[in-house]
């Protein structure tokens, strides 16, 4: 069965733009800027860019298995629920994606700010 | 397929922490089936003093509650002893007539105390002090009754006599020897310990035997304990405290070979390499442990064999001594009575309650005993355990460590005298008794645990010396201390010399293969082993390897500094900190046109742009037109230098000139961490060259170099390597000396650690004596720094480019779409 978008879904990035095991930045959320992760089994995740510890850059951290190790003091958040690893507790919002073949979408409604 | 089946015999902490490590390594390869004599889940053994004398409950002490055992599907039988094994059918029975067969063996029988076979020993009220049981008969008794002998003045016979004298008993203590403990302490400090618990109120008698224990008038109950000496003593309380045998009857009776434990090897494997046994039963090359450091050793290696890794070894620990007596600080490690061919420093202080003994043997630590101040307890086991030489710190070892270096915040370098609310780990704001709690509560034993659950010394790690003590002081023995042999990470056993030593070895040139060949447990690692990876095969095989940007942390991979709010600092790089009219015109002109809202003047003589953004980095870099400065990286940063003869009316050498030639040749220069170089040009030493990596002094006659000098986490002094005449000669020594820390050092080991941990006697071998050697460490740094690439300018540099790009909120432009 084919997904067709509507126009509630954006067509951002292809999955080619994501460094493996990296991260792209999008800009212009109205709930901030979103990471889109990519690992190395090329699943795609997406998080708000904001790390719960105090609120460092995810996409600018180092991707691992499914895990992102935040930039500014090594929290480890788990890109498939946002979590933080253990001891520490937190959680970064975790975004709706899908991909289609290459091309990775992003849920408009969620980055407005409206639930999904 | 079926799986395969282990039987544990033995519920206690030997056995149950080898079936953690193996459901950590391997969750699923086994059926588990665990048989406890005792009728609770596992406890920590080594807390029941602290139970007896009133600190802690039995609740407390319990390591894995019940629900642990269901969580990892191990089926348990408490309260059932096994009374035969059948190796033919491998089968166990227990004494309930249970069957169950097994694949895989584990004895973890721990060890049974040794009862006096003198007329009365089996009378009510003479008990052992090894179980929960003896433990809880201990404080009833002494609820009702008043007298209590203890035989036996070694470490339990002491803990037993101080807890049963805190629940309001008159005890006396019966030993054997001349002192009291005879195997850990020597008679000068068993002295000073005896004074200090009389003075709470415990009674002795030494060098003295036990005849008999004779009943009451009922003949119910033990009254009296008959010495040798004719003498006798009140006691309705006898416990028997005179050693412990490792528990083997059931491993003989099934025909497995014993000699004062189960005779096992490298990989705990007894004769019957199905039959493992791990823990106080086990004889591993003559020795049966008694403390619980040694077992943690065991299990790990154990685990690691039953999960068919296959690659550890045990091959035996070091270990320490502490009672568990609070407000009785003793320590003792190795051969601390001396000998032939030793050489013993002592400071004794009789009313101050101080002794300190070290013992050296060859320029090394061989043996310490410490009364009343053990603060560097952990110190000396280290030096001790490490093997170090000691030679260039004998004049100040018995001043301990905080006389060698900082250790610690707020100067605090004693964990014993600090308050629960004094704060410990300054980077995460731990105080000691939020660490002493986790270690209580959840049952920590090592420095990695401590870490993993409080976070305390795992940032800058300055207090790391602080934590091991506390750790030490809470659990006395039976602390089980960072193993000599550190893994890399948590993704594999090897270490960063295993690694090193693989990468060289066999060609290895990507990550992957590395992981591969190393049996990595993680698919592409974690934020620890990533960097430290690409670190080590693009030192060692440069230009062959390739670096692998997303391997690399944030300021590398940016080639900037990110900040607290995500925007980065970026540093030109100004050789020698000489710059120019021109210079100094562009970035005034950058911080004009991209808003730059800090500029600063670094440490290292150069100018820091805060507050950049992202997206603008490459423009600012262009903008610039400087080369970077690696103000980010894991690598060369800044040669200080002073104004010297140039300039200076008593500069006796041309520092600037010197320190731009140092730059110009480590330009790009990747390391295990970061280097900073200084020069002065005389030995006022303006430049500060004292706390450097490399410090060179101009002196009249030529240049003085020090190495492994450090201003950060540990004020540390550069020690001197050597003088040299000339300029080329500065260039070729220093280079040299960098070289032989990029080959040996680990990552994330500055130079000041990387020295401590070889001896500045093998650097001065290699780079100094050894002429050859040194032209080929030169040589080598050539050619790794050969084109090296400026990453803000060169196409050459791996930069991924992408980064500095945000994407729009906006569907893809549908030229580009694929």
């Amino acid at each position: 069965m084919t997904w067709i978008p509507s126009t509630d879904w954006i067509h951002v990035l292809n999955l080619e733009d994501v460094p493996v095991l990296g991260a792209r930045v999008v800009e212009g959320a109205a709930i901030g800027l979103v990471a889109v992760f990519r690992t190395e089994d090329d699943q795609v995740f997406a998080l708000r860019d904001h790390c719960p510890h105090r609120g460092g850059p995810l996409s600018q951290g180092l991707v691992f298995g499914h895990r992102v190790s935040c930039p500014l003091h090594g929290w480890q958040i788990d890109l498939e629920s946002g979590k933080a690893q253990a001891p520490d507790v937190g959680c970064a919002q975790k975004l709706s994606l899908r991909r289609e073949g290459n091309q990775i979408f992003l849920y408009k409604p969620q980055l407005d700010g409206n639930p999904p | 397929m079926a799986k395969m089946r282990l039987v544990v015999i033995g519920n206690g902490m030997a056995g149950i922490r080898t079936l953690e490590e193996l459901c950590k390594l391997a969750p699923d390869l086994y059926d588990i089936t665990v048989f406890g004599a005792e009728p609770y889940p596992n406890y920590n053994r080594i807390l029941l003093s602290p139970v007896l004398a009133g600190e802690q409950t039995v609740d407390e002490i319990i390591l894995n509650p019940l629900q642990w055992y269901q969580e990892h599907h191990i089926t348990l039988h408490l309260g059932v002893a096994v009374t035969r094994i059948d190796r033919v059918r491998r089968v166990v029975i227990a004494e309930n007539g249970l069957q169950t067969p097994y694949d895989r063996l584990l004895i973890a029988t721990g060890s049974t105390p040794f009862i006096l076979p003198i007329p009365g020993h089996t009378l009510p009220g003479v008990i052992s002090y090894r179980d929960i049981r003896d433990t809880e008969q201990m404080i009833d008794a002494a609820k009702r009754y008043t007298h209590a002998v203890v035989i036996g003045g070694g470490l339990l016979g002491l803990e037993a006599a101080n807890g049963l004298k805190l629940r309001g008993m008159q005890v006396t203590v019966v030993h054997l020897a001349g002192w009291l403990l005879e195997r850990q302490l020597d008679p000068v400090a068993a002295g000073l310990l005896q004074q200090s618990l009389e003075s709470r109120g415990l009674h002795f008698r030494l060098s003295c035997q036990t005849r008999a224990l004779l009943p009451n008038e009922r003949q119910d109950r033990v009254a009296q304990v008959l010495l040798d000496d004719d003498t006798s003593l009140d006691a309705e309380l006898v416990v028997m405290a005179a050693g412990i045998r490792p528990n083997t009857a059931l491993a003989e009776s099934a025909g497995l070979a014993c000699q004062r434990g189960i005779l096992v090897s490298d990989t705990l494997q007894s004769y019957d390499p199905r039959i493992y046994a791990v823990g106080e039963c086990a004889n591993h090359r003559g020795v049966a442990y008694g403390l619980v450091a040694p077992l943690f050793e065991q299990a790990k290696v154990c685990a690691n064999h039953l999960a068919r890794m296959g690659i550890g070894r045990y091959t035996g620990s070091v270990t320490s001594t502490k009672l568990k007596v609070t407000g009785i600080d003793l320590f003792s490690a190795g051969s601390f009575m001396g000998g032939e061919g030793t050489d013993e420093i002592t400071l004794s202080d009789p009313s101050g309650g101080v002794y300190k003994k070290l013992v050296i043997k060859d320029d090394q630590l061989v043996g310490a005993c410490l009364y009343g101040d053990t603060a560097d307890g952990t110190w000396y086991f280290k030096l001790l355990r490490e093997g170090r030489s000691v030679g260039a710190l004998r004049d100040t070892l018995m001043f301990g460590e905080s006389n060698v270096g900082d250790v610690g915040h707020e100067g605090h370098d004693k964990a014993m005298r600090m308050a629960d609310s004094d704060e410990v780990c300054g980077c995460n704001g731990i105080s000691k008794g939020q660490i002493v709690q986790a270690i209580t509560e959840q049952g920590l034993f090592t420095l990695e645990e401590v870490r993993k659950c409080t976070k305390a010394s795992g940032s800058c790690g300055s207090c790391t010396g602080l934590v091991e003590q506390i750790l030490m002081n809470t659990l006395g023995s039976d602390y089980s201390e960072t193993p000599a042999k550190k893994a890399l990470c948590g993704c594999t056993d090897h270490t960063h010399e295993e690694v090193r030593q693989m990468i060289r070895k066999h060609h290895l040139l990507s990550q992957h293969d590395v992981r591969q060949f190393m049996e990595w447990r993680t698919p592409n690692g974690c934020a620890s082993c990533r960097p430290a990876l690409n670190y080590y095969l693009t030192s060692t095989w440069p230009h062959e390897a390739k670096d692998d940007p997303q391997s690399r942390l944030i300021n590398e991979r940016a080639h900037a500094n990110i900040q607290k709010n995500g925007t980065y600092s970026v540093v030109p790089r100004m050789w020698g900190g000489i710059t120019n009219p021109a210079e100094l015109r562009r970035i005034a002109d950058v911080a004009e046109k991209f808003h730059v809202p800090t500029l600063k003047i670094t440490g290292g003589q150069r100018i820091d742009l805060l507050g950049i953004n992202k997206q603008d980095l490459p423009a600012v870099w262009k903008a610039l037109d400087m080369p970077s400065g690696h103000a980010y990286g894991k690598s060369l940063r800044t040669v200080k230098t002073c104004v010297g003869s140039e300039h200076c009316r008593f500069g006796t050498q041309s520092s600037m000139r010197m320190g731009v030639a140092l730059e110009q040749l480590l330009f790009g220069m990747y390391s295990p961490h970061k280097v900073k170089l200084a020069v002065s040009g005389c030995p006022r030493n303006c430049a500060e060259a004292g706390i450097k990596d490399v410090g060179v002094i101009g002196v009249d006659s030529g240049w003085e170099i020090y190495v492994a000098g450090n201003g950060g986490i540990k004020t540390e002094v550069a020690q001197f390597l050597c003088k040299v005449k000339t300029d080329q000669e500065v260039k070729e020594y220093t280079g040299a000396f960098l070289q032989l820390y990029r080959e040996e050092g680990w990552y994330l080991e500055r130079t000041v650690h990387y020295v401590d941990r070889v001896g500045v006697e093998h650097v001065r071998a290699r780079v100094v004596a050894d002429e050859a050697g040194r032209a080929a460490l030169f040589q080598r740094l050539l050619y790794a720094l050969k084109d090296a690439p400026d990453p803000w300018k060169d196409e050459t540099a791996v930069v991924d480019w992408r980064q500095f790009e945000s994407v729009p909120l906006e569907p893809r432009p549908l030229e580009e779409q694929s």
